[in-house]
């Protein structure tokens, strides 16, 4: 019943992200791998298209996946999933817990969840990353990909720790792909695809 | 007039989720502004508490911040219409594109793009790692914690959920120590 594990597994990215937005990657990137729903380099792509789209990535992967995966009803079926273990704790604590954020064992779980998120994190750029720059391991390594991607990484690295809007930083890394791609096509330096 | 502040969280919140490029927290100051100096749903203290729980529950940040922000100003409805509101927009973008994005990933030009754009998201994750790195708690506790769960998901595979939990026992157990460290004191 593809509704319902649609259902299910967006419940449990739902209910096991804290933080908000690339918070979920690792999750979301061991469900869709899980159950073969997008491979690293197509769900990167979705991250971009996510980024240029409104609202938040939970919320349009969620539709994303459910529409390929489902159709309609599966968009609807996941994207409902993602929604409603934030929908029914918030309604527990906004009704019963005011005090919860200063109570001590939640300060405590954040205090301890907060680094675990991180290595989580960093281990979604270590996963995520090998398909965009060795899409190959470390055979056939084409060398004129590697130089470009590494180029344009190290390029908006620097211009998102300027503080450039990602929209922006999207938009340049699409211009520098068109440019190079077709440079390296006509002179036959290279093929980035 | 129930029904006329149903529709109003319904709007203001599909207006948010409408203008809302990136993460959820670009949406916490829409929000802010939105809830409590256009329509003063909200208190300023409120909706510092909203966010700080927000952040500290599970699930999207600013899903989160929208229910809460309508429970508070009519109940369950009001949370389910703000809810709503701000899914909306990105459900209805999302799926009118999804039918077309793995057609439209096959065009040459857009795979040029592509090459480029994938590069430049891997960028993006890497300033959200910084930024959440800033913000963690450090200390030996912390550091153990981030490399453990990095190593355990990027080489061992477990799954992230796992990983989470285990940090969560890992809090609980160290406040029930803390606790018992102070009752042994006094």
């Amino acid at each position: 019943m593809i509704y319902l594990k649609l259902f299910l597994t967006f419940l449990k990215i739902g209910a096991f992200t804290f933080g908000g937005g690339y918070a979920m990657l690792p999750l979301m990137q061991n469900e869709v791998a899980a159950n073969n729903w997008m491979t690293p380099e197509e769900l990167v792509n979705f991250i971009a298209v996510s980024e240029s789209t409104p609202g938040v990535l939970a919320i349009n992967a969620a539709t994303y996946i459910g529409a390929e995966v489902g159709g309609f009803w599966g968009s609807v079926c996941a994207t409902l999933g993602v929604v409603v273990p934030s929908f029914v704790i918030i309604l527990i604590v906004a009704r019963f817990l005011m005090m919860f954020s200063s109570n001590k064992y939640v300060l405590s779980v954040m205090k301890h969840l907060k680094p675990a998120v991180v290595g989580l994190i960093g281990s979604a750029v270590i996963t995520l990353g090998q398909p965009v720059f060795l899409p190959n391991g470390f055979k056939d390594i084409n060398i004129f990909a590697l130089c470009f991607s590494i180029a344009v990484f190290a390029l908006m690295l620097f211009l998102a720790i300027k503080k450039k809007h990602p929209i922006l930083l999207i938009g340049l890394s699409a211009a520098l792909g068109i440019a190079v791609g077709f440079i390296g096509e006509w002179t036959n330096i290279g093929t980035l695809v | 007039m129930k029904l006329k502040k149903l529709v109003s969280l319904f709007l203001t919140f599909a207006k948010i989720g409408a203008f809302t490029f990136g993460g959820g927290y670009a949406m916490i100051p829409l929000i802010q502004r939105e809830a409590v100096t256009k329509n003063g749903w909200v208190s300023d203290d409120d909706i510092m508490d909203i966010i700080a729980i927000a952040e500290s529950t599970p699930g999207p940040v600013a899903i989160n911040s929208a229910t809460f922000v309508g429970y508070k100003t009519a109940g369950v409805l009001g949370s389910a219409a703000a809810t709503l509101g701000v899914v909306m927009p990105s459900f209805i973008v999302i799926y009118l594109i999804s039918g077309v994005l793995r057609e439209f990933q096959e065009i040459k030009v857009i795979k040029y793009a592509f090459a480029g754009i994938r590069a430049g998201v891997i960028a993006l994750i890497c300033k959200a790692l910084m930024n959440m790195y800033k913000k963690a708690p450090k200390g030996l506790v912390g550091y153990i914690l981030m490399g453990a769960a990095f190593i355990l998901a990027a080489f061992v595979k477990i799954n992230a959920v796992y990983i989470i939990i285990a940090a969560a026992v890992v809090g609980i157990v160290s406040a029930i120590i803390a606790e018992r460290r102070k009752n042994d004191l006094s």
